[in-house]
């Protein structure tokens, strides 16, 4: 079976969609990326959909719970390199993914995981020294 | 006797086409006053063939198959009349003097079939009724093909407003502004939202102004249009900034109650400017004059 890969960079996860999302496929990976978020303690996950071209409001709904879940586990989400098609879709779905962090590429998302978890680091170090 | 009647229908107008050609082809051209002939638009030689070219292909349909103008016989006149019919609606014709065209025909043939029929009221009757039917079927289909090409032209003009009024313009390395001018509709902001989304991937830009300036009223509609290009440029990842909001929109769209407290709204082009440039992290200083 086919199985989206999860790859580690530093203290984030880098997660490429480049197959076409069926729901089985999304359920596997909404299972494996908690799953890796607890076992390496990553502070930001990286979804690149750029590749995406079809979604459906499964999809949407479950671009959303990933980034819930990531948060619950401390770990900021950020989706990346949506196309216009999708992000139309979504919108007239009615997803506007409210929760989600987004970013126009790879390059610009790991921007906003740095910061975001270089802001939360400097808060806590300011409180515990 | 009514087998006579629609034996004589079907036999005599090719008949009279065939002798009387010339002379109807004269009075045909003679019927048309000058208004209808419209000499500035149309040269007089052109409309003679036109003319003669119709009746020649009347003729020969009417031989094979009477004055069913359905029939397929009839292809050829169908086409020589659509495309005389287009013509004369790019030239700029009006319809009723498109429409006198055909129907100066009626005269013309009447006057033949009342010379050749002298005498026989009956086969008169029929002759000139089916004469009419024919030549009506005939002016109503050359004012279908003259509405038709209205149309289109209508509808080839629309789509070419449609995209002049969409330019994706770029301020900034990574800052888009998109002017709106006119009414948004729901097919309009679909290409509005397209072409910037398109722009926004293509030029790698964090920030997008609407300017709405040109946008003469907002309601709720066009605010919901205008939520959905936001929210799926934000999906893309990208901030959208909405300018150009006047006071009277301020006024319509706080009293339609259309929540835009999630996006990012200017007054001007310019301080939208000014925001978009402050989220790139870039800052202008003015240079001081060295003496």
């Amino acid at each position: 079976m086919e199985k989206i890969p999860i790859l580690k960079m530093g203290e984030f996860l880098l997660v490429t969609i480049q197959v076409d999302m069926h729901d089985r496929l999304a359920m596997a990976l909404q299972d494996d990326l908690t799953r890796a978020i607890s076992e390496t303690g990553a502070r930001g996950v990286l979804i690149d959909i750029s590749s995406l071209e079809i979604v459906d409001s499964f999809i949407g709904r479950m671009l959303s719970n990933i980034a819930a879940m990531s948060r619950v586990l401390d770990a900021e989400t950020v989706v990346v390199g949506m196309q216009p098609a999708v992000a139309i879709t979504l919108v007239e779905l009615g997803l506007s993914l409210p929760g989600v962090r987004t970013a126009l590429n790879v390059d610009a998302g790991m921007d906003v995981l740095r910061r975001s978890v270089g802001a939360s680091e400097e808060m806590y170090g300011s409180r515990l020294h | 006797m009514s087998t006579i009647s629609v034996s004589t229908k079907s036999v005599k107008l090719p008949d009279i086409l065939a002798k009387h050609e010339d002379r109807i082809l004269s009075d045909w051209i003679q019927e048309m006053s000058a208004s209808v002939r419209r000499s500035d638009l149309i040269k007089e030689s052109d409309l003679r063939s036109q003319c003669a070219q119709l009746i020649r292909l009347l003729k020969q349909a009417t031989a094979n198959e009477g004055a069913n103008f359905q029939a397929p016989a009839f292809d050829r006149v169908r086409e020589s009349l659509g495309e005389i019919s287009r013509s004369r609606a790019q030239q700029g014709f009006k319809p009723s003097e498109t429409a006198k065209f055909v129907f100066s025909l009626k005269p013309a043939l009447f006057t033949q079939i009342q010379t050749e029929s002298a005498g026989n009221a009956e086969s008169l009757a029929a002759e000139l009724w089916s004469t009419t039917e024919l030549v009506d079927a005939m002016g109503l289909y050359t004012m279908e093909v003259f509405q038709k090409t209205r149309e289109d032209t209508i509808r080839r003009q629309q789509e070419e407003l449609l995209e002049l009024s969409t330019p994706v313009v770029k301020l900034w390395d990574g800052i888009l502004a998109l002017p709106i001018i006119g009414t948004l509709d729901s097919a309009r902001t679909q290409v509005v939202m397209e072409s910037l989304l398109q722009a926004i991937v293509q030029s790698n830009s964090r920030v997008a102004i609407i300017d709405i300036t040109g946008v003469p009223t907002v309601d709720t509609v066009v605010a919901q249009h205008l939520l959905k290009t936001v929210t799926a440029a934000r999906l893309m990842g990208a901030d959208c900034i909405i300018s150009g909001v006047r006071p009277q929109i301020a006024q319509t769209i706080v009293h339609l109650g259309i929540n835009l407290l999630d996006v990012t709204t200017k007054a001007t082009l310019a301080a939208a400017f000014a925001v978009a440039l402050q989220r790139l992290g870039v800052t202008f200083n003015r240079a001081t004059q060295k003496t």
